[in-house]
């Protein structure tokens, strides 16, 4: 995993176990809640875009197979939330496998267009199918989560719940990123002519990391349904594709920690804002503006950057004494 | 000696006048805390903006006349851009930051179902400004939830009963892909079985179409005797436009949901002799003198377009009905969330924009089918139909 993502991760852990003790407000709890549940779909974004170079604006459909199938399991079929989780994912896997196999023989532009077509076709499905999925009034009282003795129904326990699962995600794709399959992932990105030239089965890992990123927004999608207790397609449109692609370019496609800065940002921007009033959206607008003309990169490309001034301002120093 | 005295003398006076003065703030009675969400930006702006309007109107009116009981209203306004995560996040703030006594909005349907758990649980008084049945049904799940609006199958009602009095019985319908639409459309089929109404045709259309050539070519190929044209969107006034281009001259019904004057506007010349179902704020100049609602409905639309510069809607009328519920119960019970609660639910009589509310711990809407009035469209104006 690497000795600074080691360090990284410790402060995250730490930095979250020590938060509630300090926000004792469920309020700012259940805004990190929905940060939690967003930086799981931008953790596998991070790695389908910025490791294997593909994009997707069709990631608000997995996030919706996810919570519609433990919607309708568990209000419709009986099964508990723990069970549905998993066949959500299940199901998930399977749809990203059979629409990644046409889609990601396309390239740029073309899958931009090809994976936005999905999320539409999701959404028009969500909307047109009123007797399986409520249409657009959408259902309700989609029952919590219970874990063993625990009902999961107070922010902090649902805190504890998509945060855990966040830390085993970021863990599982760190050393996915440092194992063989990462770095075949990343000559896919630097030339995938190159990478199929010195015997990458390219197609294969684009697959293999769709999937996964795929499966990531399924969890959160299970999490999103049993947490609010009601789903409507308005909840999984293209808007919400977008906005989670804005997350991971805000923050930085070099590394996953880039995807955690930006939906950190991106999550809490708009309740740091809400003193704005009617003008909340321009300043909104103005922030994005100023890191993607200041930072093209992303915010972790501004640390990396700040750190590496430092280094060199020490160098020197070094050089200075000597 | 004398001087130091003096000196004296002056810092029990300042320390005299700073008692007072501070134990004058202390006696000034705490501001009652009130949240309010609408979707004052997004898709369903046009809903949420008036909403907000209404609702920042009455606020400086009950101010200006001292407040209620001698308290300040403190209105908390926040913006849901109609999206359901920000609708949960902000109904999470107004509940736990600022701990408000009650809750007015949120504007649309989805967002209200998205915060029922949540205001249930906290047990903070909600008044959805949205029009969903299933806002308040089940209503024993529904305890801390009431809703202004009028009834959808009322609606629907009032439609099937006017086709019928015109001696037709095939209709075909048309409705939006909203949460408004699709509960309208559940409920014209269920009535239509119940009063002997044939569906002949069953078409809908998303919020963001631009034209609906197709759909109603279908339709015109059916034998219907009327188009029922279901949604809230402004996508709703292509329909008669539409119709006029295909030389249809079946009569055109629309919901309640075209309850603004820019949608008529935006139909133009094809939306003369539209027929629909609205709270009697848009005809509130047709509507003879003493009629119980006239006063109110005067003295909204008077203040609302002399402020704002523009026409009343009804549902800035809903936000309006909401929030003096909420004034009405603050007057009487004070800052209690449960008496509060309790207040509403026991309502008799009140005289409200939508009609007259008559609330019971069975009805969390409190309005019959009689809130509403027939509409028609004379001149690019509403006025009541006169048969």
């Amino acid at each position: 995993m690497g000795a600074k993502n080691r360090i990284s991760l410790g402060v995250l852990v730490g930095g979250l176990v020590l938060l509630p003790l300090f926000m004792r407000n469920p309020y700012y709890i259940g805004v990190m809640v929905f940060i939690g549940l967003y930086s799981l779909i931008t953790i596998g974004l991070s790695l389908l875009m910025g490791y294997a170079g593909q994009i997707s604006l069709g990631h608000a459909a997995f996030f919706a197979t996810g919570a519609y199938t433990s919607g309708i399991l568990t209000t419709k079929a009986g099964f508990a939330p723990v069970p549905a989780f998993f066949t959500a994912i299940l199901l998930t896997a399977c749809v990203a496998f059979l629409i990644g196999i046409p889609t990601l023989r396309l390239k740029g532009h073309y899958l931009a267009m090809a994976t936005l077509g999905f999320g539409q076709i999701v959404y028009i499905i969500l909307n047109a199918s009123v007797e399986f999925t409520g249409g657009p009034s959408g259902f309700g009282e989609i029952p919590r989560i219970q874990l063993g003795s625990i009902l999961i129904e107070s922010q902090i326990s649902r805190y504890c719940l998509v945060w855990s699962l966040v830390i085993l995600v970021l863990i599982f794709s760190l050393n996915l990123i440092n194992s063989r399959v990462g770095r075949a992932l990343r000559s896919i990105h630097g030339s995938e002519l190159a990478a199929n030239a010195m015997g990458v089965n390219t197609s294969k890992h684009k697959i293999q990391v769709f999937v996964l990123s795929a499966i990531y927004a399924s969890m959160a999608g299970s999490l999103y349904a049993h947490f609010v207790t009601f789903i409507s397609p308005s909840s999984f449109d293209l808007k919400f594709s977008i906005l989670v692609v804005t997350m991971v370019v805000v923050g930085g496609m070099s590394s996953v920690w880039g995807a955690l800065v930006g939906t950190f940002l991106l999550g809490l921007l708009p309740e740091l804002l809400r003193n704005f009033r009617d003008y909340d959206i321009l300043v909104y607008g103005f922030v994005l503006l100023l890191i993607m003309v200041f930072t093209p990169e992303g915010l972790i490309g501004l640390i990396d950057r700040l750190k590496g001034a430092q280094e060199k301002r020490s160098l020197k120093a070094q050089a200075k004494l000597s | 000696m004398s001087g130091l005295n003096r000196k004296w003398t002056v810092v029990i006076c300042l320390l005299a006048a700073f008692s007072l003065l501070t134990s004058t703030c202390t006696k000034k009675k705490e501001a009652y805390k009130v949240g309010a969400i609408f979707a004052i930006t997004g898709p369903a702006s046009w809903l949420g903006e008036p909403e907000r309007n209404t609702v920042q109107m009455i606020v400086e009116q009950v101010n200006a006349e001292g407040g209620i009981n001698g308290h300040l209203l403190e209105l908390i306004i926040e913006d849901t851009v109609g999206d359901e995560t920000k609708t949960v996040n902000a109904v999470n703030k107004l509940i736990e930051k600022d701990n408000v006594l009650a809750i007015v909005g949120p504007s649309r349907s989805g967002t209200t179902m998205a915060v029922i758990p949540i205001v249930e649980k906290a047990k903070v008084p909600l008044i959805s400004c949205a029009a969903a049945e299933t806002i308040v049904e089940p209503v024993e799940q529904r305890h801390w939830v009431f809703k202004t609006p009028q009834k959808d199958s009322d609606a629907v009602i009032r439609i099937f009963e006017h086709i019928k009095s015109k001696g037709m019985s095939k209709v075909a319908i048309i409705t939006g892909t909203t949460g408004f639409g699709d509960a309208g459309r559940k409920q014209l089929k269920k009535y239509a079985a119940e009063m002997g109404i044939a569906i002949v045709a069953d078409e809908t259309y998303g919020p963001g179409d631009t034209d609906m050539t197709p759909q109603l070519m279908k339709i015109k190929a059916t034998d219907a005797q009327a188009l029922i044209n279901w949604s809230i969107v402004p996508a709703q006034a292509i329909v008669p436009k539409n119709m006029r281009q295909l030389g249809m001259t079946i009569p055109l019904y629309q919901s309640h949901g075209f309850g603004n004057i820019k949608y008529a506007e935006a139909a133009g010349e094809a939306g003369e002799g539209i027929i629909f179902p609205a709270g009697r704020l848009l005809a509130v100049d047709s509507l003879p003198d003493d009629h119980p609602q006239k006063a109110v409905l005067a003295r909204y639309k008077k203040d609302y377009e002399e402020k704002f510069k523009e026409p009343v809607s009804t549902f800035g009328g809903h936000a309006y009905d909401a929030l003096w519920l909420v004034i009405d119960a603050l007057k009487a019970v004070g800052p209690d969330r449960a008496k509060i609660r309790d207040h509403i639910e026991n309502r008799k009589g009140f005289i409200g924009t939508g009609g007259i509310f008559n609330f019971s711990p069975e009805d969390h809407n409190g309005l019959t089918k009689d809130a509403f009035e027939m509409l028609t469209v004379k001149s690019c104006k509403f006025t009541l139909l006169s048969e």
